[in-house]
């Protein structure tokens, strides 16, 4: 069975497409250097290191998400609820602390459950029901984000100061003195190497690939692929869970009405990072990349001093040429 | 030859993406010329609620020709939405980076402000609140609108047009928020202190929204026969209002008094179906914010509490000079 599924992937994904793919990734990082060699020298202010936290910081939830969606891009899938999971996770780790008083450990993985749970719910709906994944992601967004508001009497719920901590606070600056890498930072590049872990060495990943690049292929060898994609629904759903956690420690605060849109912007980073839309080819490190080319694009363009409105514009015009660069590599592939 | 191609694509990507933030800066030299970043101008930086809304815009541009007239160099900045307490951290964040002298927050979450506020207080910036204030020493100053004197404005307004008596009712859009206490307790106080004939029969919450505030308003209607005004304490609330009078048939019979703007309420006031309405004053917000900045900036003694003004508009001033700018849809 796993012969078969191999020389099926083998033959969909030759060699050169994986040439093609590490120079989407090479553009990728050279775009993001390109980037940062520009802002360095259009402004004093970009490259000091505060300003390097404020970039780091930023690009840890939208990371956190554009983790977790890869592996659903990679299917040939889409999620759109993942902004809203996360909120709806956040929120239900402020009830579950603030109402009920549990210690904030609990509130921690009650968020990364909800998240996991949501997720499982969603892939259910589109590998087993058959929904369009378009729509079936519309309508979880539109029920987490309802349900965000009910749960929390659509107000923010404050958590205690010490919940801050989880991603302000600094357990490298305890292990090194004076290298106070912020813990959100910390557990963005933790689960980003977990990640590449489990696209790369687990069967979960294999599977991954082989239902992106040939669903049908993929079924005739015997793999469970219902089963499979609920599984990634899952864990993309657990990484929102995460990203609820650290979002909702930064701000101290878990907010309800937070989270419509951010779905979009995970997408463009793994998009940019090179992941096809069209399902069977992604990497982790280039979403990492793709997220931090939108944050230190955001950044950077503030810190110029650019209006807003043509920091919006900018913005849109990298997304573009990001995703038409994918097209035009894969018809040249053909 | 496919090998050069993607070299080719790789260079037109490179080159795009240089001529974008060029052409950006271009842009911006020739749109508001004193913008750029090596100006010598002392700097404020100016981080609204919002962006694209018209309040905001108005807002915006009360704060340049304040940065005209001091002679300085601003920037105005402000989320998509006013949920988005993350992107104006980041915003906030951005700008304490930039050196500004001082900087004009509205903040969204005050809590979730605070510690980037803690750092920009340590580096000498200047920080005044604008429309809500922050519950911290940390600022030097806020300008927002005297809601409660605003509120008293409107109680004026409307005791005038039912002739100082008869009953009233109140729909304001919460009990929880400074603005929703501030305009519920100012109109009431204004009416119990100096209008004794008239009664206040009901105050109800509509939470701002338009079907809801219509809901009460129709129950306080019904409940209420000889009602002779209804004042509602938002654009939500007024609008809930004017529908509920509408749908009942009672327009003209019962006065309506609102606040702020929108579309649907501006359009009534225009042709008569609704009395008139108490704007906030959204240049003078962002005028008075970047003033008291800079002011402060410079070791200035300011205000702590700044009104920036309200002003009343009905049928024969909402197209005037004074109240046209004000207002949005």
């Amino acid at each position: 069975m796993k012969d078969k599924e191999m020389t099926a992937q083998q033959i969909l994904k030759p060699s050169r497409v994986f040439s093609g793919q590490a120079i989407q990734k090479i553009l990728a990082f050279l775009t993001l250097i390109v980037m940062i060699v520009f802002f360095s020298v259009a402004s004093p202010n970009f490259f000091v290191s505060d300003n390097i936290i404020s970039i780091l910081l930023a690009t840890c939830v939208n990371g956190l998400l554009a983790l977790g969606v890869t592996f659903v891009i990679i299917t040939g899938g889409i999620d759109l609820s993942i902004g809203t999971v996360m909120t709806f996770a956040s929120v239900m780790a402020g009830v579950v602390v603030t109402s009920l008083g549990a210690p904030l450990w609990l509130g921690v993985l009650v968020a990364v459950v909800t998240g996991g749970v949501i997720g499982s719910i969603t892939g259910l709906l589109v590998a087993y029901l058959r929904i369009p994944a378009f729509i079936a992601t519309l309508g979880i967004m539109m029920i987490t984000k309802g349900l965000s508001l009910v749960v929390s009497g659509a107000s923010p719920i404050y958590f205690p100061a010490e919940y801050k901590e989880i991603a302000v606070g600094s357990l490298v600056g305890k292990v090194i003195p004076g290298f106070s890498l912020q813990n959100g930072v910390l557990i963005f590049f933790v689960m980003a190497i977990l990640a590449g872990v489990i696209l790369n060495r687990t069967i979960l990943g294999r599977y991954n690939f082989a239902i992106g690049s040939n669903t049908e292929a993929t079924r005739l060898s015997g793999v469970n692929v219902a089963g499979w994609l609920t599984a990634i629904h899952t864990l993309s759903g657990i990484f929102c869970g995460i990203a609820g956690v650290v979002m909702s420690s930064r701000l101290g605060s878990a907010q309800p009405a937070l989270g419509q849109g951010y779905e979009l912007e995970a997408i463009a980073a793994v998009v940019i990072g090179g992941t096809s839309l069209s399902g069977g080819q992604g990497t982790i490190s280039g979403t990492v990349i793709g997220a931090f080319i939108m944050s230190v694009l955001t950044n950077g363009l503030r810190i110029m001093g650019v209006k807003q409105e043509w920091q919006t514009v900018t913005i849109g015009i990298v997304v573009i040429l990001a995703v038409f660069i994918d097209i035009y590599r894969r018809k040249k592939q053909r | 030859m496919k090998q050069y191609m993607k070299y080719i694509g790789l260079a037109v990507v490179l080159a795009l993406f240089l001529a974008t933030g060029v052409g950006c800066n271009a842009m911006q030299q020739m749109e508001g010329g004193g913008n750029e970043e090596n100006s010598d101008k002392p700097y404020v930086a100016v981080i609204a609620k919002g962006f694209q809304h018209k309040f905001w815009q108005t807002v915006k541009k009360g704060a340049e020709q304040a940065a005209k007239d001091l002679d300085i160099r601003i920037t105005f900045e402000g989320p998509d939405t006013e949920a988005q307490v993350d992107k104006q951290v980041e915003m906030l964040d951005a700008a304490i980076s930039k050196n500004p002298v001082a900087i004009c927050i509205a903040a969204l979450d005050s809590r979730a402000l605070l510690g980037s506020l803690d750092k920009a207080a340590e580096r000498g910036i200047a920080l005044v609140g604008f429309d809500s204030g922050v519950d911290s020493d940390l600022l030097v100053a806020t300008a927002a609108t005297d809601n409660t004197a605003a509120a008293a404005l409107a109680a004026d307004k409307l005791a005038e047009a039912i002739g100082e008596e008869g009953k009233v009712g109140m729909v304001v859009h919460d009990q929880v928020s400074t603005t929703g206490r501030q305009r519920r307790d100012g109109f009431r106080e204004r009416i119990e202190s100096t209008y004794p004939n008239i009664e206040i029969v009901d105050i109800q919450y509509g939470e701002g929204d338009h079907t809801q505030s219509a809901d009460v308003a129709k129950a306080m209607i019904t409940a209420n026969s000889d009602l002779k005004a209804i004042y509602g304490s938002n654009e939500g609330s007024a609008i809930g209002v004017m529908l509920a009078v509408e749908e009942l048939n009672k327009v003209g019979k019962i006065q309506v008094v609102g606040f702020d703007s929108g579309k649907k309420q501006v359009d009534s006031i225009r042709n008569g179906d609704m009395l008139g309405a108490v704007t906030q004053n959204p240049i003078q917000l962002g005028y008075k914010a970047v003033e008291a900045a800079y002011r402060a900036s410079r070791g200035e003694t300011v205000q702590k509490e700044i009104d920036t003004g309200f002003e009343w508009y009905d049928k024969n001033n909402v197209d005037s000079d004074v109240i046209k700018p004000l207002l949005y849809d």
